[in-house]
């Protein structure tokens, strides 16, 4: 054990074995020894923001899919599945993979084909420079206020488990994503994210495997979670037909709230995720990457919601609704790491920590390195220094990468003081990603959309998101009116104020369209269904094609939500 | 100029996954050797063993196929 480790070590939730301790310490250096190993391939721009665009369609998937397994949703969505049920499997299913194969199949040919660096690039080519603007500084706030509560949420379920200090998980994780990304770019934050995936699909496997073996199989979990909640804890879609399930939700807030308007904005458009398949070698790389991705996404839930689901069934006392643990009790963010100590002796508790700190550092990383792009070339380059050099343009992203950890690590603190901006954060989501994707999907498949019709839908979407969010916050009483329920939860009211944004934004845009003049047809090219010509996949076998994996992956989509109606 | 080839990606996941397999394999041994006074539930399952021999044989393969073979590239 390292002197710093064993200052920092008292014991808690978990006391981990030198064993342990030894696992966590060759992730780091390994994570590290990637970073400046990969740092002599990023000396252009195309290297460091893009990944010099040569990344495979497997190493791009799993990338996209790394990028979003982050604290809130390895954490999160298994305290979700422990106070929610089964419901929480939403969030994988419906709420992802659908939009994964619309954005491999639809989207990914003019992201690829425009060549643009980026989603508020592509907002340039399509519209104009004012679009860019806004959309970047959005992009920018919510991106590094993401990346600090995923330091946070970190930091504080180090020390829930472990003991740790905050400061001393908040600065270790931030340094070593800080160097690693730093030094080799996108490339290097890509080829950690698929290291972190593999770690975490070892480290937290085994948890769901044993936790079955000792129920006795499937059937018989269900019958104990039953037995210690209701029915309406074990079925997907039987009891959405109203507000009264442990979720507050009904099918619409989940079928289009989160299906549609939150899932398909954070998939399509959310420049951390689309990063990733922007630097795939070929265009039918790029479109495969989040096939495969969704295929993976689908299988999460095993390790994710099946252990939240194991502690509703094995834990012999009840977890409370607490952000901090209170005397002589835990929280439900405690669900995962609680069935991790049920299972796992020395080594293997070593490597599911390690699989929750990769999760930890993938999302963090993912946001740092979308952040440095967006900055350097959409806010930096376009609005501050048009005519440096691309070397100046590299230096800038390594510095504003370590700014962006610094700010992240600020924003990480100011959230320690003000918990319930745990919250806000989801609502941030919606209301800067919902408008992005209404005035996105406008501007790829309406040739008619106006540079004047993107700018003002997407401002004034977004002022609606924030509006409803503020009214809620002052009067309570208003979720009644944004949600169509006085019962709806949070969750449900964050699905309601996406889905009006977008509304708001998509009927502001036609509007202004019709009035103002559209972009010649002859600069819509490689920007707009219709106008765009797209490279034929005829000589390919079958099993090469998108469509058909896709189509695959759909099918076993739809079995598994009839499976487990 | 010539340049090595790049190291792949999968050789590194393939070291991770060696090394972590020998030493969650050396600790299910030990324990198994040894049974600790509070085990896990399922500790009879021995986990670790299998689990950690998974990991190693994995790490194996991957080391072997994606080891870099000091080609150069022009």
């Amino acid at each position: 054990m390292t002197p710093a480790l064993a200052l920092a070590i008292p014991s808690h939730l978990v006391k981990l074995a030198p064993v342990d301790l030894i696992i966590i310490v060759f992730y780091f250096a390994l994570v590290l020894a990637i970073g400046v190993y990969l740092k002599r391939r990023a000396n252009t721009g195309e290297d460091f923001f893009m990944a010099g665009r040569e990344m495979t369609a497997w190493i791009a998937g799993l990338s996209f899919i790394s990028a979003n397994l982050g604290a809130i949703e390895l954490m999160g969505w298994a305290s979700s599945a422990y106070e929610y049920g089964i419901l929480a499997t939403h969030a994988y299913w419906i709420a992802a993979v659908p939009a994964m194969l619309f954005l491999g199949l639809f989207m990914m040919p003019f992201y690829y084909i425009s060549k643009t660096h980026s989603v508020p690039g592509y907002l340039k080519l399509r519209f104009d420079e004012s679009s860019r603007a806004l959309s970047a500084i959005c992009f920018a706030f919510m991106t590094v206020l993401m990346s600090g509560v995923n330091m946070y949420a970190m930091a504080l379920v180090m020390n829930i488990i472990l003991g740790w200090n905050m400061s001393f998980s908040i600065w270790i994780s931030a340094i070593t994503v800080a160097i690693y990304v730093a030094l080799g770019g996108l490339r290097s934050a890509i080829f950690n994210e698929v290291l972190q995936f593999v770690l975490i699909w070892a480290g937290a496997m085994l948890v769901p495997i044993l936790a079955l073996v000792e129920a006795g199989g499937w059937n018989n979990l269900k019958l104990q979670i039953i037995h210690n909640t209701s029915l309406q804890y074990v079925h997907l879609w039987r009891y959405l037909g109203s507000f009264n399930n442990p979720e507050g939700i009904n099918w619409v807030g989940v079928l289009i709230g989160q299906g549609i308007v939150i899932s398909f904005g954070y998939w399509t458009t959310d420049f951390l995720e689309v990063q990733r398949l922007m630097a795939a070698k070929d265009l039918r790389a790029a479109k495969m990457a989040p096939i495969i991705g969704a295929a993976f996404k689908m299988f999460v839930p095993f390790f994710v919601i099946l252990p939240g689901l194991a502690g509703l069934a094995f834990l012999p006392y009840k977890l409370s609704g607490a952000s901090f643990a209170v005397a002589g009790s835990h929280s439900y963010n405690a669900v995962l790491p609680l069935m991790l100590v049920r299972y796992c002796g020395p080594g293997l508790l070593g490597l599911g920590i390690t699989a929750l700190i990769a999760g930890f550092m993938s999302g963090m990383a993912g946001n740092v390195s979308a952040f440095s792009t967006v900055w350097t070339y959409d806010i930096y380059r376009a609005l501050i220094n048009k005519k440096a050099t691309d070397k100046h343009y590299v230096s800038m992203g390594r510095w504003c990468t370590i700014l962006g950890v610094l700010v992240s690590i600020g924003t990480a603190y100011f959230v320690m003081q003000f918990l319930s901006i745990m919250d806000y954060v989801q609502a941030l989501f919606s209301i800067f990603i919902a408008p992005l994707f209404g005035t996105v999907i406008l501007g790829m498949f309406w040739k008619r959309a106006s540079s004047a019709g993107g700018f003002w839908g997407l401002l004034t979407g977004t002022i609606a998101a924030a509006s409803m969010f503020v009214w809620v916050e002052l009067n309570p009483a208003a979720v009644r009116y944004v949600a169509l329920s006085s019962h709806a939860s949070p969750m449900a009211a964050d699905m309601y104020r996406a889905l009006w944004s977008w509304i708001v934004c998509v009927v502001v845009t036609i509007g202004v369209s019709l009035f103002t003049r559209p972009k010649p047809i002859a600069a819509l090219s490689g920007l707009v269904y219709g106008e765009t010509e797209i490279p034929s996949e005829g000589n390919l076998a079958f099993y090469h094609r998108p469509v058909f994996w896709a189509v695959v992956v759909g099918i076993v989509f739809v079995a598994l939500n009839i499976i487990f109606w | 100029m010539e340049s090595k080839d790049p190291i792949s990606i999968w050789f590194f996941i393939g070291i991770s996954l060696l090394v972590n397999g020998v030493l969650i394999l050396g600790a299910g041994i030990y324990e198994f050797v040894h049974p600790p006074a509070n085990p896990v539930v399922l500790f009879r399952l021995h986990a670790s063993v299998w689990w950690g021999a998974s990991l190693f044989i994995l790490g194996v393969f991957y080391c072997y196929r994606y080891l870099p073979r000091g080609t150069t590239r022009k």
